[in-house]
């Protein structure tokens, strides 16, 4: 195996680890304070990345358009909290999917309407768009080193933010137990809708950085929606900690696997059938570890402390 | 829902409750017929695919309105039975015999094995898991470049029937699909007012009063999950049939969530409403779509008002139950 490639590979398992764990961390932080699932996650991603294609084409700058995108992302999260989702608070799980599959349908088609159907071309910033060089000679693209250095900044603020801040205790003691906390004389509404803001925030931030390196397009938010599920089933729901890490296995192995496994099922099978299974079983792999994961644990690795869900 | 459905109706309640069904059927009775007079064929070949997905969202009522099992994967199902009549007709089978077997036989292992991992969760859990492992069809579907890949496959024909029955007219095809709607709607009836129908109700109440009580409830559960990807398969048999086409798009997760739709918004917990829903929605998805090509816009705001508002779906609205 070449170690040069190895090492590109695991880089770019590391940058999908990091979003994946933006987009995670948000939807398992409004699950596991709110008992809210919320399908929706995916789109508030697509349409950070929207925002931040437009705002950048606009300013000329990319740092101004994710400075700007940001705060339109929260606005869009606070608006469809305050209009559609705290109703569904308290709701059967089946409602709230359900409501939130009609905003998915309402959300995308808008951005359809509104942006065009065709992907949005968002290029890398100039000053990123250099390759550095690692060690042993191998190259890397400056701008997704960008990615996992920011990404990890931000899951670094944000443990700090639950594990050190007076929010941060409001928000553990709402994933253990909300009603004792409402109790006690929290205004849980606002705190809710904080949480909700957070992730909203989380995942504009996602979609701003993977915007000039995937295609900004509308269905963009709903495969790493579906990443982001196997994520925090591993990783165990509403535990950040255990979104970081499931979300670090599974960039790793989904990645790794991608450009390892067909050349190791040509060991062992013809190489006309490899270039079929290969690809088939790579796509599989994530899904395996997590029925794996979940024969060994069946709610996670590293399951929220206190939650009985 | 709630603890009545577990007792018999009165006579009078039981007859009203029989109106509406019995109405649904005749409506679909009559299609070929308008249509006939109409000169409108196209109208044969939409009801048709409602009838399909009627058989799917009566197999995923089973589990999300009788067993509280919330799978939002069963799309998967369907495109598990599809796929094997497109593999086998890609092969040169196009034995109906062979191919309508083996096309639920698969669905049914698939589901076996999917809800024996699922059932050892709940609530959100089995929610994702479910989703998940939708998505793992769906990818492998378009990782099978020997198969068309993510372009799907055209199929040879319809299934062959030792040309006892052609499925190529469409009006046979349509009579055919109403009869498996008709049969599945019949014995899923018998199935749920059986024993097995109440334990199952009984663990969606209290799965742990059950178990307290004597019951294997997840062997209960995994039980109604595998009849029901059957059962999926099967309307997935019958897609592949009508489309002559199959696609990895028949699993997508949006599938999976549209079927869900039809079963909430017909009237969950009850059989005919999965039927109702069917005809509702890819009605109202045929007329929308007619009105403007970004009917979205208004079919999204309406899945979410109804489940906001009517809670228990249409059919309680014409005081019907099951």
């Amino acid at each position: 195996m070449d170690p040069i490639l190895l090492a590109v590979q695991t880089l770019n398992g590391l940058q999908l680890g990091v979003l994946l764990f933006l987009v995670a961390a948000g939807l398992t932080l409004v699950f596991g304070i709110m008992d809210f699932i919320n399908l929706a996650h995916g789109v508030q991603y697509m349409i950070g990345a929207y925002f931040a294609a437009t705002f950048t084409a606009v300013t000329g700058s990319f740092l101004l358009g994710a400075a700007l995108a940001l705060p339109a992302a929260v606005l869009v999260g606070v608006a469809l909290e305050r209009v559609v989702f705290r109703h569904f608070y308290g709701r059967d799980h089946l409602d709230q999917v359900l409501a939130t599959f009609g905003v998915i349908f309402f959300l995308t088609e808008l951005v359809r309407v509104i942006w065009g159907p065709t992907p949005l071309s968002f290029p890398v910033p100039a000053w990123a768009s250099h390759s550095v060089t690692l060690f042993g000679g191998a190259t890397y693209p400056a701008y997704r080193l960008f990615i996992i250095g920011g990404g990890l900044a931000v899951a670094a603020g944000l443990y700090a933010l639950v594990a050190r801040t007076r929010f941060g205790m409001l928000v553990r003691a709402g994933a253990s137990n909300p009603r004792m906390l409402q109790a006690l004389g929290t205004d849980i509404k606002r705190l809710f809708l904080l949480v909700f803001a957070l992730g909203a925030m989380l995942a504009g931030f996602a979609g701003l950085m993977a915007g000039p390196i995937l295609s900004v397009e509308p269905s963009m938010g709903d495969n790493l929606l579906i990443l982001a599920f196997v994520v925090i089933v591993i990783g165990g729901l509403g535990s950040i900690q255990g979104a970081f890490l499931g979300a670090l296995l599974v960039g790793l192995v989904d990645t790794l696997g991608r450009s390892f496994l067909t050349d190791a099922v040509k060991l062992v099978l013809p190489a006309s059938a490899a270039v079929d299974v290969g690809p088939a079983l790579s796509s599989m792999l994530i899904y395996v570890l997590m029925a794996a994961v979940l024969i060994v644990s069946p709610t996670g690795l590293l399951p929220a402390k206190g939650a009985t869900r | 829902m709630s603890a009545d459905t577990l007792s018999a109706p009165p006579r009078a309640v039981r007859f009203r409750g029989a109106l509406l069904p019995l109405a649904l059927f005749a409506l679909l009775a009559v299609v070929p017929f308008v249509a006939g007079a109409l000169g409108q064929p196209f109208y044969v070949s939409l009801f048709t695919r409602i009838m399909i997905f009627a058989v799917a969202a009566l197999a995923l009522d089973l589990v999300l309105g009788y067993g509280g099992m919330v799978s939002l994967g069963h799309a998967a199902y369907m495109g598990v039975g599809a796929y094997a009549i497109g593999i086998l007709s890609f092969h040169g089978v196009d034995s109906g015999w062979l191919q309508w077997p083996l096309g639920i036989g698969a669905a049914a292992l698939a589901a076996l094995v999917i809800g024996a991992l699922s059932l050892r969760t709940r609530g959100v859990y089995f929610i994702m898991i479910t989703l998940a492992f939708a998505q793992m069809l769906y990818y492998t579907a378009n990782a099978l470049s020997t198969y068309g890949g993510d372009d799907g496959m055209t199929l040879w024909g319809r299934s062959s029937f030792s040309g006892l029955v052609k499925l190529s007219d469409a009006r046979t095809f349509y009579w055919i699909v109403f009869a498996v709607l008709a049969l599945s709607y019949l014995g899923l009836r018998r199935v749920v007012a059986s024993k097995f129908g109440r334990v199952l109700r009984g663990c969606k109440e209290n799965e742990r009063r059950m178990a307290a009580i004597g019951y294997n409830t997840a062997l209960y559960k995994l039980a109604a999950f595998v009849l029901s990807g059957a059962l999926a398969g099967l309307s997935g048999v019958l897609l592949a049939n009508h489309t002559e086409f199959v696609s990895p798009a028949y699993m997508s997760w949006v599938r999976s969530g549209d079927l869900i739709v039809m079963v909430v918004i017909g009237g969950l917990g009850t059989l005919h409403g999965p039927i109702a829903g069917a005809v509702l929605v890819l009605v109202l998805e045929e007329v929308l779509s007619k009105l403007t090509q970004h009917w979205w816009l208004i079919f999204g705001p309406l899945i979410v008002l109804t489940v906001w508002r009517a809670k228990g779906g249409v059919v309680r609205l014409f005081g019907g139950r099951a």
